[in-house]
């Protein structure tokens, strides 16, 4: 027990409220994928809920912001993420030119609105 | 592409992550997250530890900040297992288009845990060009690649924590939304995959203000069954 109140514990509490929690649903699509083949219409189905679930990821990590983003207006926010999109498609879908125009607008727009 | 061996098409990987805004991505992502364990007081090796064992940026943030702020354990393995459900959809759709006819099921074991938001998005683009043979050590080399760059810089956010002025931190917090939509605009050519994005952006926000449990989750069935339904029934009409 005095290893675990020690300097294992850290350890101990990364595995289990960590690693377990989150690899739990790589595991558990590990299992179901066996019976599925690349050709499957399931598959197609499967495909655009990952995509429905990213989306949804993204749409929350930009409107409920956390830590210091929340600090950036959420006008600001979706003007960025706007403007990213925008040249993204003006820059021959370049992923770098919608990172690039968007972090511009986010981080160029804080700091004009900065006091 | 082509590979002479496992370990060419391994090597492939680790350049098409390297050559992939991905890899510049995670950097900063993750020097926001070595940062913000050094902030919280955790050790170097433990955050260190985290990216290798967890490798899901939302869920390290979720991890460290909940932990940090001495929130219950029980409380914290819930939020992390929440914001790990995404993973279950992405290793279903891209196990079956690794497995050949030689492939073991063993040989899965590693792309299913480095699966994440980036190996999946560059691997469900660049797999049709690639042998199914060679498949699983492609993929195995883009998640090395990423994972490479990501604990490079949680080792180097942890030293400059003090140092990030606040703007630098909201920015590095953007990476990930903003570079996910447009590599998975990209992505997304088929009429399903468009509708299933639009629907997930719009559904999803508007469960989480409405204060519903599981609310990506049920984000992502709902858009991804409209979706699906909606493909269908342009099959059936042409």
């Amino acid at each position: 027990m005095n290893a675990l109140s020690g300097e294992l514990w850290p350890y101990v509490v990364l595995a289990l409220v960590g690693f377990l929690p989150n690899e739990i649903w790589r595991a558990l699509g590990f299992f179901a994928a066996r019976g599925l083949d690349e050709g499957s219409e399931m598959l197609v189905w499967v495909r655009a809920v990952a995509t429905a679930v990213l989306a949804a990821v993204i749409a929350k990590l930009t409107i409920f912001a956390p830590g210091a983003l929340a600090g950036v207006p959420l006008a600001l926010r979706l003007a960025a993420v706007g403007c990213g999109v925008l040249a993204f498609h003006a820059v021959r879908r370049s992923v770098l030119a919608g990172v690039a125009i968007g972090e511009i607008v986010l981080i160029g727009g804080a700091y004009l609105l900065s006091p | 592409m082509q590979f002479e061996s496992s370990g060419a098409a391994f090597l492939g990987g680790v350049r098409a992550a390297w050559l992939s805004v991905f890899a510049y991505v995670l950097f900063g992502t993750y020097i926001g997250i070595g940062a913000l364990a050094h902030d919280f007081n955790f050790s170097l090796a433990w955050v260190a530890l985290s990216t290798i064992l967890v490798w899901a940026g939302p869920a390290q943030v979720i991890l460290i900040s909940a932990l940090g702020a001495g929130s219950p354990l029980i409380e914290v393995a819930i939020a992390v297992g929440l914001s790990g459900v995404r993973l279950l959809p992405m290793v279903l759709s891209l196990l079956p288009r690794l497995k050949g006819p030689q492939t073991r099921a063993r040989d899965l074991v590693l792309p299913a845990h480095f699966t994440a938001i980036s190996m999946w998005v560059e691997s469900m683009r660049l797999i049709p060009t690639i042998p199914v043979e060679r498949r699983v050590a492609f993929c195995n080399g883009i998640a090395s690649g990423y994972m490479m760059s990501a604990l490079l810089a949680t080792v180097l956010g942890y030293y400059l924590a003090a140092k990030l002025p606040n703007l630098l931190t909201a920015g590095l917090l953007f990476l990930t939304p903003m570079s996910f939509l447009v590599s998975i605009t990209r992505n997304s050519v088929l009429l399903v995959d468009r509708l299933a994005l639009a629907l997930g952006l719009v559904i999803g926000p508007a469960l989480t203000y409405a204060a519903v449990g599981l609310d990506i989750l049920w984000a992502g069935i709902a858009g991804g069954t409209l979706a699906y339904v909606g493909h269908r029934i342009r099959e059936v009409l042409r």
